[in-house]
């Protein structure tokens, strides 16, 4: 049983599909990658994940017990993590204020989220910008707050949103090895939707393609980057 | 016994069309410049002032008072947003809603310094007189103000449905960085249409002026009448907060009627709660 | 208890003891006008700290504030006159009443949603519905017990727009116990209940609550993906804020002895009560106290002032307070405190 079981996922906006029989599996662990051209459906597919939508069909099961329709925040107590495509973070709080609201999911007592806030941001690279309020953040540093107040909740899954996105290759490379150690010394599974294919490679186990609602392939990266069906969607039909 | 009722409801539905119009001019400002205007009833009772002085003044009719009145606030309303609350559009949305509410305060008591605490209205030379409609009998001065409130309300729509400027505004409304990119000039058509939001409010006091007493005290109590009528009606829905109006001067008329005049706006309140309850969005509003 | 203190660097600590070292000696050294003057300072130090805790901490704009305020005191002060019962067991009912009503109103809105100013206008819709109503209490009551059948006297007297007056008895000799006795006493109370909510809310704001608060007022969405259940947190802030806003009716009742609904629920009062968090700092913990210290002196200041020039008009005092509330929100939206804190440095370290 994987730890997250996601089976004929649908959804609609007032007569848009977004989503159709979307299912694929993440066993615990691991990390996955979703792909797909914009507009695929990847976001609205965290969304329901996540709670903040619920599917109109479909199913799933994470950590064995049924979680569709539930809101964001048991979703979050269940043990799944997220950071958003556009980030949140609280901009009249402190770096580590942020980190430690999602550091106190996992235990009442300020003191141990402060400890375990630390740690995080130390793994980020944030510690020194620590007590600096949020909103003075660059956009790359506000990603990886983002990043780490869903790491510090102590999920079982984290679902990044983009999180490489406008990223120097250099950026992109310190926070792949970021989160390999992350899922290598906590066995924290990933799955995270990516544009940045130079993550992808270097990250995922497996990938998921979503074009138009639907899973049009997946397979371990080198059989999908040579996908037909793939590169059509992305490059298009003269391209194959 | 029930012509009572009767006569209370259309009397009711005739001022509340006239309450409708006031809280169009809120409807027009909050939709388009997402401001949420908490000195409306301040400008209300403001408007009713002016009437008040024009009438003792130049023995003004306030349904032609209308006119300067409504040029009179426009230009408060224009230079209101154009020198204060521009610079507040981004702010986040307490600091805008407490930027009016310093307006407001600064109103009401100027009003009350100026004109004192006591009640006041224009008596109109026809104001005792009505008109007779079988058991029916509605007072002329309420038919005519709710004919004007009408008449109003409709060259408002056919200004937003037809004209270039209307429509720029509904643009702006729609979408902020997109009417900037077509290259209006957003921040001359925000004041317009607080201009426009402020000279409603400038004609329904007028209006209103010649069937109820004004005191500096009230400017609050129109405030949130104008609000529960736009939440009522549906927010960004212009033919709801006529509606609304309509069905909130009803219920204050039959409140009036059923208990005690003091009371009227109990059944207003209910209605908001149960509004909030049932259909968040309005009665026509649009689903979130 | 050493959270309450710690972070503090030692020029606040100083500063603090200073101020309420001030205070506790004051009515030795200043004549009854000043004293009146700084129990009702006070007053909304306290009130608009209660208030803060929605507003500055979890973000909830309530306009309507002068509810709980209201029926904290014609609890209390109805209990009282009636049946007898002691102000401070009439406290502890007129929290329970408070509590009930902020359940109520927080329920209705959160439930479905309702935030932002939508929320704003619903607490004032509240007040406004209770103000008349009590505005109508012997009417509505005179109708109850035509319904029930229970004999009007059995109906706790609560003096609709007339007014209800409590018993003033000793005035010489205080009875801390029944709330009776000098301005002194009434001064002492204030002061200290001051005091402890400043501590109650410096603990709050440093505890998982704090933070939870915080968070939601920041941002909910995000508050929610972090595991915050943001319906029961507001839920816990609108009751609690309305809770201690209880005290402050009561003491107002047993202080100024009577009450009117067109003065205790009116919206006035309300806008006074956030006045003072606002323009001090919303969202500090001192903030609320400043406010209140700046604002009533001030504007007693400015009445005196005219009273001397021989100008007596109603009105002025609150013009003063717009034009205050206005260039605070053109200029200093923060607040006052933010600003003075930095200047000499006595905030909590960065």
């Amino acid at each position: 049983m994987a730890l997250l079981e996601v089976r004929g996922i649908g959804k609609s906006f007032r007569g848009l599909r977004a989503l159709h029989d979307v299912s694929f599996d993440v066993p615990a662990g691991a990390i996955h990658a979703m792909i797909g051209p914009n507009g695929a459906g990847k976001t609205t597919c965290f969304n329901v994940m996540a709670g903040v939508y619920k599917p109109d069909a479909g199913s799933i099961h994470f950590d064995g017990k049924p979680i569709a329709g539930l809101r964001p925040d048991q979703i979050c107590r269940a043990g799944i993590g997220r950071t958003f495509q556009v980030v949140k973070p609280f901009p009249g709080l402190s770096v580590l204020d942020n980190v430690m609201v999602g550091a106190l999911n996992a235990t009442d007592s300020v003191r141990q989220a402060r400890i375990e806030a630390l740690r995080v941001l130390e793994l980020l690279h944030l510690a020194d910008k620590a007590r600096h309020v949020a909103s003075s953040l660059t956009l790359p540093e506000r990603k990886r707050i983002e990043v780490a107040r869903a790491m510090a909740t102590r999920p079982k899954l984290l679902l990044l949103d983009e999180v490489m996105a406008g990223l120097r290759p250099t950026e992109v490379d310190e926070m792949v090895a970021v989160f390999r150690r992350v899922n290598q010394e906590t066995g924290t599974t990933i799955l995270l939707i990516e544009h940045v294919m130079r993550a992808v490679m270097a990250l995922a186990q497996h990938i998921v393609v979503l074009h138009y609602g639907e899973k049009i392939c997946e397979g371990a990266p080198v059989d999908v980057v040579r996908d037909p069906a793939v590169l059509e969607c992305y490059l298009g039909e003269e391209a194959v | 016994m029930s012509d009572l009722y009767l006569n209370a409801a259309l009397s009711g539905a005739l001022t509340g069309l006239v309450y409708g119009l006031m809280a169009l001019g809120l409807s027009v400002i909050f939709g388009v410049v997402r401001v949420v205007n908490f000195a409306h009833g301040e400008m209300m009772t403001a408007a009713m002032y002016g009437a008040i002085l024009l009438s003792q003044a130049f023995k003004l009719d306030p349904l032609v008072a209308m006119a300067p009145v409504a040029i009179g606030m426009f230009i408060l309303g224009y230079w209101l947003q154009r020198g204060l609350i521009n610079s507040f559009v981004t702010r986040p949305e307490h600091t805008q809603f407490m930027l009016l509410v310093a307006v407001a305060i600064i109103l009401v008591n100027g009003q009350l310094i100026a004109f004192g605490p006591n009640a006041r209205n224009v008596q109109v030379d026809y104001a005792l007189d009505s008109y007779q409609f079988g058991s029916v009998i509605l007072d002329k001065v309420r038919i005519y103000a709710a004919i004007a409130a009408l008449a109003v309300s409709a060259a408002l729509f056919a200004f937003f449905r037809f004209s270039l400027t209307g429509k720029a505004i509904r643009a702006c409304a729609d979408n902020f960085l997109g009417a900037q990119v077509v290259g209006l000039d957003v921040k001359r058509l925000y004041a317009l249409t607080f201009g426009i939001g402020a000279a409603c409010v400038g004609t329904a006091g007028c209006l209103l002026v010649m069937l109820v007493d004004v005191t500096p005290a009230q400017g609050p109590a129109y405030t949130l009448l104008a609000f529960i009528i736009v939440i009522v009606g549906g927010m960004g829905s212009l033919t709801g907060a006529l509606l609304a109006g309509l069905i909130v001067g009803i219920s204050e008329a039959m409140a009036g009627a059923l208990f005690v005049p003091s009371a009227k706006s109990m059944f207003t309140f209910a209605l908001l709660v149960l509004v909030l309850l049932f259909r968040p969005q309005g009665l026509l509003g649009r689903t979130p | 208890m050493s959270v309450l203190f710690d972070g503090l660097p030692r020029r606040s600590l100083i500063a603090l003891a200073v101020f309420f070292g001030l205070l506790l000696v004051a009515p030795w050294l200043v004549n009854a006008y000043v004293l009146s003057i700084l129990v009702v300072v006070l007053y909304y130090a306290y009130a608009g700290q209660s208030w803060n805790i929605m507003m500055g901490f979890a973000g909830q704009l309530s306009l309507g504030h002068s509810l709980y305020v209201g029926l904290g005191a014609y609890t209390a002060a109805a209990l009282f006159v009636r049946y007898g019962v002691n102000p401070w067991l009439g406290l502890v009912v007129a929290v329970g009443v408070t509590t009930v009503m902020g359940a109520i109103v927080g329920f209705l809105a959160f439930r479905f949603r309702i935030g932002g100013v939508y929320f704003a206008i619903l607490t004032i819709a509240f007040a406004e519905f209770t103000r008349i109503g009590f505005d109508h209490a012997p009417l509505i009551t005179a109708a109850l017990a035509d319904y029930t059948g229970i004999s009007v006297d059995k109906f706790p007297a609560l003096g609709g727009s007339g007014g209800l007056f409590l018993p003033v008895t000793n005035l010489s000799s205080n009875d801390l116990l029944n709330l009776r006795g000098a301005p002194i006493m009434f001064y002492y109370v204030m002061l200290a209940m001051t005091a402890l909510a400043l501590a109650f809310c410096r603990w709050l704001l440093a505890s998982k609550l704090g933070y939870y608060w915080q968070a939601i007022r920041e941002n909910e969405e995000a508050a929610a993906a972090l595991g915050i259940n943001v319906f029961r947190y507001k839920m816990i802030a609108v009751m609690l804020s309305a809770a201690m806003t209880a005290f402050a009716g009561v003491f107002f009742a047993f202080y100024y002895n009577n009450l009117f609904p067109e003065q205790i629920f009116s919206m006035n009062r309300s806008i006074e009560l956030i006045l003072g968090p606002i323009i001090g700092g919303l969202g500090t913990l001192f903030g609320p106290i400043l406010g209140a210290f700046v604002l009533s002196p001030l504007a007693d200041g400015i009445t005196e002032v005219l009273q001397w020039a021989g100008v007596e008009i109603p009105g002025v005092k609150q013009v003063f307070y717009g034009v205050c509330l206005l260039l605070v929100v053109v200029f200093l939206p923060n607040g006052i405190w933010p600003v003075l804190a930095k200047r000499f440095k006595l905030g909590r370290e960065q």
